[in-house]
């Protein structure tokens, strides 16, 4: 069933479409991921979509159509840049929240679940990055929603505060809430998103899952290496499967397809030279993102 | 909604230096300054009253409600727009306008308390009157409170940051005040600036509370002013007044 339908949505701010003719389906139950640079118009579409801003042509409908407090009953979202008052504490802002919403769900359970119940009484201002966070997602999710939109989660979290949101987010998923994710770490969209749709520049680029959108660039490998003796670079471009080598002082670097590192291995034994620090790279998400839209996003910048 | 009254009451009281402010300063002033014996003199120049009788606690009852009105208020809802509290409550059922009337109901709670206090203990420590018309001095006190809370709402709507509310708000204070007769009681000023004062919001406030503390009826002027005020800040806020 389709949870968010999207259609040709526009947006414009000052002449520029910040959306310009944005489509995709979210699906019951999975985690859609929104991945792109700043300024690609990613939250301006999910505002779109949570009610939240009215698109200037386009159609969105969520839950089958669904608007206004009706809409926003099954809806939670989690923005960007949205805080809480700095005394208010944990325990006392979901109850307030709670009590918006018809049907909600326990608090304290949730408390417990996003991992701050020994942070019940603490105020929001003295909440780590990573506890406000939660606590964000835990207000999104206390109104007991079908849908939650989940923007920018985790920057500015350190690894490990990181890792932990996003095993919350497998749970609540796994709960059967349908999620939307807006990020542009590539990491997180690779390891949490059934989807994704990419949008650069108000447009999207491609939808489709993680190791679709992989798959849609050459498939290319890189191994490196540093030889333990002497090695003829022919010996190696002689292999069908390598494609270019390359020196990097006293490294090898060999790209290639098929089955690349048994045939660079092979041929370095029958050649008598053992390769140290032997390292395989698989393409990633970061590569798709630039062969797709020839641009790297670096801290979130697309450069 | 109670329980949105209830949690903005809590921030409240845990940010006590605002409230002791604007309870704490007026009644000390009035205790205090109700010491000095020329202020507890029949003067001829006030028509034959005491400036504790009426002058003195109307105008401290006025400061505890500009305090609030016009700094405490737009401060604290500018923050709240600053930093993005009304943005996420908008994601919610529940509309953002009911965080503004909580906050409504808890400045207007303070005031009250504050000018309960005055009235209270300016008269157990200064024998100070207490109000002769009380329901018509109680609908003065609501009508002028009203009208500076339209006012500190048209602030909050306008002010660029949340630092620069409560100051926007504290620059407009002091001119008000000194027409409204903080300084100088309005009788001993030139005509002139009395009949300015009687259309600027403030003025008219303090008078009625005086007007109405001595057990006279109000000025319609005063009331038309107040009201006059309070429709036109009220109608500018709801037209300007920013979510996010």
């Amino acid at each position: 069933m389709k949870v968010i339908e999207v259609d040709n949505l526009r947006k414009r701010y000052n002449d520029r479409f910040v959306v310009d003719g944005v489509s995709f389906t979210v699906e019951e139950g999975e985690i859609f991921g929104v991945l792109g640079p700043n300024g690609a118009g990613k939250t301006t579409t999910v505002e779109c979509v949570a009610g939240l801003r009215t698109p200037d042509t386009g159609t969105v409908k969520v839950l089958g159509g669904l608007t206004g407090e009706v809409l926003k009953e099954k809806l939670g979202v989690q923005l960007q840049s949205s805080a809480l008052p700095e005394r208010l504490k944990v325990w006392e802002a979901l109850d307030l929240y709670a009590s918006f919403y018809k049907t909600s769900v326990d608090p304290m359970a949730l408390i417990e679940r996003v991992g701050l119940a020994d942070k019940r009484n603490t105020r929001y201002g003295k909440l780590s990055g990573g506890q406000q966070q939660r606590l964000s997602i835990a207000l999104a999710l206390v109104g007991n929603p079908r849908v939650a939109i989940l923007d920018e989660l985790t920057t500015g979290l350190d690894p490990q505060a990181r890792r932990d949101t996003w095993e919350l987010i497998e749970q609540v998923r796994a709960d059967g809430v349908t999620i939307v994710l807006v990020t542009h770490f590539m990491e997180e969209a690779e390891r949490l998103c059934d989807r994704i749709a990419l949008i650069d520049s108000g447009k999207v680029v491609a939808v489709d899952s993680p190791a679709g959108l992989i798959s849609r660039i050459e498939h290319r490998q890189t191994v490196r290496f540093r030889p333990s003796g002497p090695l003829d670079d022919t010996v190696l471009k002689a292999l069908p499967e390598v494609t270019g080598v390359h020196r990097d002082g006293d490294r090898v670097e060999v790209t290639g397809d098929g089955n690349l590192l048994l045939a660079i291995t092979t041929a370095l034994a029958a050649a008598g030279v053992v390769p140290a620090d032997l390292r395989v790279e698989q393409v990633t998400l970061d590569d798709a993102f630039l062969a797709l839209t020839g641009k790297k996003i670096t801290n979130g910048d697309a450069r | 909604m109670n329980k949105m009254i209830l949690t903005e009451a809590k921030l409240f009281l845990r940010e006590p230096g605002a409230l002791i402010f604007a309870i704490m300063l007026p009644l000390g002033l009035l205790l205090v300054l109700g010491m000095i014996p020329d202020m507890r003199e029949i003067s001829p120049e006030m028509g034959g009253q005491r400036v504790i009788d009426n002058h003195l606690p109307a105008m401290m009852t006025i400061l505890a409600v500009v305090t609030m009105a016009l700094t405490v208020l737009p401060g604290t809802l500018a923050a709240y727009r600053e930093t993005g509290v009304l943005r996420r409550m908008s994601t919610t059922p529940v509309s953002p306008l009911r965080l503004l009337a909580a906050q409504l109901v808890n400045n207007l709670v303070v005031a009250a308390v504050a000018t309960a206090l005055l009235i209270g203990l300016g008269h157990l420590v200064h024998g100070t009157p207490f109000p002769k018309s009380p329901l018509a001095f109680s609908a003065v006190f609501l009508l002028g409170t009203a009208s500076m809370f339209g006012l500190g709402l048209l602030i909050a709507a306008l002010a660029p940051t949340a630092k620069s509310a409560p100051g926007i708000g504290s620059i407009l204070m002091f001119p008000l005040m000194f027409m409204a007769g903080m300084w100088i009681p309005r009788e001993l000023m030139p005509d002139l600036a009395r009949q300015i004062g009687d259309f600027l919001p403030l003025a008219p406030f303090g008078q009625a509370l005086r007007d109405t503390w001595a057990g006279h009826a109000p000025q319609t002027l005063n009331l038309v002013v107040m009201a006059a005020t309070l429709a036109v800040t009220g109608a500018l806020a709801a037209r300007l007044f920013r979510w996010q």
